[in-house]
């Protein structure tokens, strides 16, 4: 069984975003860049599948310009066998429905039954890209999942996904997509060999004009502000008795 | 034209997420109608009295209690046909459906709302919410999750006709195991108006026990970081911040939360935030309205025996 997994690059998430006011967009030149850390998560769930000996190929997958093949390459250090690596001339934003369609033009050449991805890119905060994959391929789709156990014939998988009332469990036909949460693992960091090695991994480069995909955006960004947080006093108080009087005075209470 | 508000149900219980988006539907439209998908037709009773709704769509089946998203996009899409606009609260329930909508229709759907500009035009939050970006839907049609702390939540007072869609359920290929359900009495963390929530400081799930009692003397719901969360001090669905729940209480007391921006992101637009922490160079301090600089178990001490 073959895993994709795609990924995205993005600001690192530790950054503060900035805009510029020029461009009307985020300003990402001479940002510090990394893998969305949910791709981090996906790509070490299909390791530890890989290594339980359920799959024979694990395969990662991004989109955009030049730049992308950093985290390509942090991918195959991670461990993934080999990366495609689908180029745009520029950096183009592309947004779900766009993502979809180039992903699922990827996946049918490939022929791959699971696809293990981010529940969101913590850029753009959609988090749609997995299920919207999922009704392009009609592939099975089971999001923001906390555990992960495949059947013993590699024909379905038992799925937990974090929902806002608990946790609910499912299972899932193969081929499925699924869309990972916070707490399904914990990353592993690549080593110094891995990352040589991951030098001399296949990658795959595959033009998006290649593709034959409309690309044009559906939804236009018309203009991006900080937002910025409201001026708070940080007022100082040093008793329970302080606190109530306060949040009376302030209406609260 | 016309909206379609897609009901989310905690058994037959309206969800606030629900009355925000059929609120952002009226602003949209005239005539806004409700689908209902369930195994419950008397469920649609509830739905059928919120104020501002024309008509409810109702599809009944046994196998909808624990709809898959394969299942409901495709029923949603089928149902859709006539409408300019398919609007749904933020929660996971939406978030796993409207997507696949979108695909099926050929639409790039725009999530979480905080306001609408105009018939086609939004303002949606990016990295965190610490942008704010207008966009504009150029597609035939518009499917919108929009955040329920951003619109007034539409109270009861209608009346609206219940019709009964006839129509065939498709297989899925997916299907519903179990569920644990987090049972409260506490009121909910999303719609309440006092919200105590505890971080990796409270060090312990027993420790974490003190915010509970804390928020059960103040009326409060209770919240939580990621760090308390990973940490396994409580469950997942008391998670407030980029990727768990958005809230905007009259007070938010955060005990032991420094103030990652992933957090600050779903509580920032609180009335009044109040942060314990004995780290005065916490984020959370910089933008709180009151700060306790104290040991928070002294604080939690000090606030139980007020």
């Amino acid at each position: 069984m073959k895993i994709i997994i795609p990924i995205k690059r993005v600001l690192d998430p530790f950054t503060q975003a900035r805009i510029d006011k020029q461009t009307q967009s985020v300003d990402l030149t001479n940002s510090k860049m990394a893998m969305n850390p949910f791709c981090e998560i996906a790509v070490e769930e299909a390791l530890k599948i890989q290594e339980s000996g359920h799959a024979t190929e694990t395969i990662a997958v991004s989109i955009g310009a030049d730049k992308t093949i950093d985290t390509l390459r942090n991918a195959l250090a991670m461990g993934v066998d080999r990366a495609i690596f689908v180029r745009t001339e520029t950096e183009l934003n592309l947004q779900p429905l766009t993502l979809g369609k180039i992903l699922s033009a990827i996946i049918k050449k490939e022929g791959a039954d699971l696809v293990i991805m981010g529940k969101q890119a913590v850029d753009n905060d959609n988090n749609q890209t997995g299920q919207m994959l999922s009704g392009l391929l009609d592939y099975s789709i089971g999001t923001f999942i906390s555990k992960f156990k495949l059947s013993e014939d590699n024909n379905s998988v038992e799925v937990c996904r974090e929902i806002d009332t608990g946790i609910e469990t499912r299972n899932l036909k193969l081929p499925a997509i699924v869309t990972v949460d916070l707490r399904l693992n914990e990353p592993r960091y690549a080593s110094l060999p891995n990352i040589m090695k991951a030098r001399s991994k296949p990658l795959e480069t595959v033009e998006l004009s290649s593709l034959d995909i409309d690309t044009s955006p559906r939804v236009k960004v018309l203009g991006v502000e900080e937002s910025g947080s409201k001026d708070r006093a940080a007022k100082q108080i040093n008793s329970a008795n302080e606190l109530f009087e306060e949040l009376k005075q302030l209406g609260a209470m | 034209m016309s909206t379609l508000v897609l009901i989310e149900l905690n058994s037959d219980q309206v969800s606030a997420n629900t009355r925000a988006a059929v609120t952002a539907a009226k602003l949209l439209s005239n005539k806004v109608d409700a689908l209902i998908l369930t195994n419950n037709s008397n469920y649609a009773k509830s739905v059928s009295s919120i104020d501002g709704i024309d008509t409810v769509k109702l599809i009944t089946d046994d196998s909808l209690e624990h709809v898959s998203s394969e299942v409901a996009s495709k029923l949603v899409s089928d149902v859709m046909d006539g409408y300019q606009y398919l609007v749904a609260g933020s929660s996971t329930f939406s978030k796993n459906i409207l997507p696949r909508v979108g695909a099926l229709l050929d639409v790039q759907p725009i999530s979480d709302v905080c306001e609408i500009k105009s018939s086609n035009t939004f303002v949606r939050p990016l990295y965190a919410g610490n942008i704010m970006a207008t966009v504009e839907s150029i597609d035939p049609t518009i499917i919108l999750t929009v955040r329920s702390t951003s619109f007034e939540h539409a109270p009861d007072g209608g009346s609206a006709p219940i019709e009964q869609l006839t129509v065939d359920i498709p297989k899925s290929n997916s299907s519903f195991v179990e569920i644990q359900e987090s049972k409260s009495e506490r009121p909910e963390l999303t719609t309440a108006e006092r919200i105590v929530s505890g971080g990796r400081g409270l060090g312990s799930k027993e420790n974490f026990e003190l915010i509970e009692k804390l928020a059960d003397k103040l009326s409060a719901a209770v919240g939580a970081s990621r760090a308390a969360v990973d940490a396994g001090f409580i469950s997942n669905d008391y998670q407030v911040g980029q990727t768990g729940k958005v809230v905007a209480p009259k007070i938010y007391i955060a005990v032991g939360i420094s103030g990652a921006i992933q957090h600050l992101a779903g509580m920032k637009d609180s009335q009044v935030i109040v942060a314990i922490n004995n780290d005065p160079d916490a984020p959370m301090c910089r933008m709180a309205d009151l700060v306790w600089q104290v040991d928070l178990f002294e604080a939690i001490d000090d606030m139980l025996k007020h």
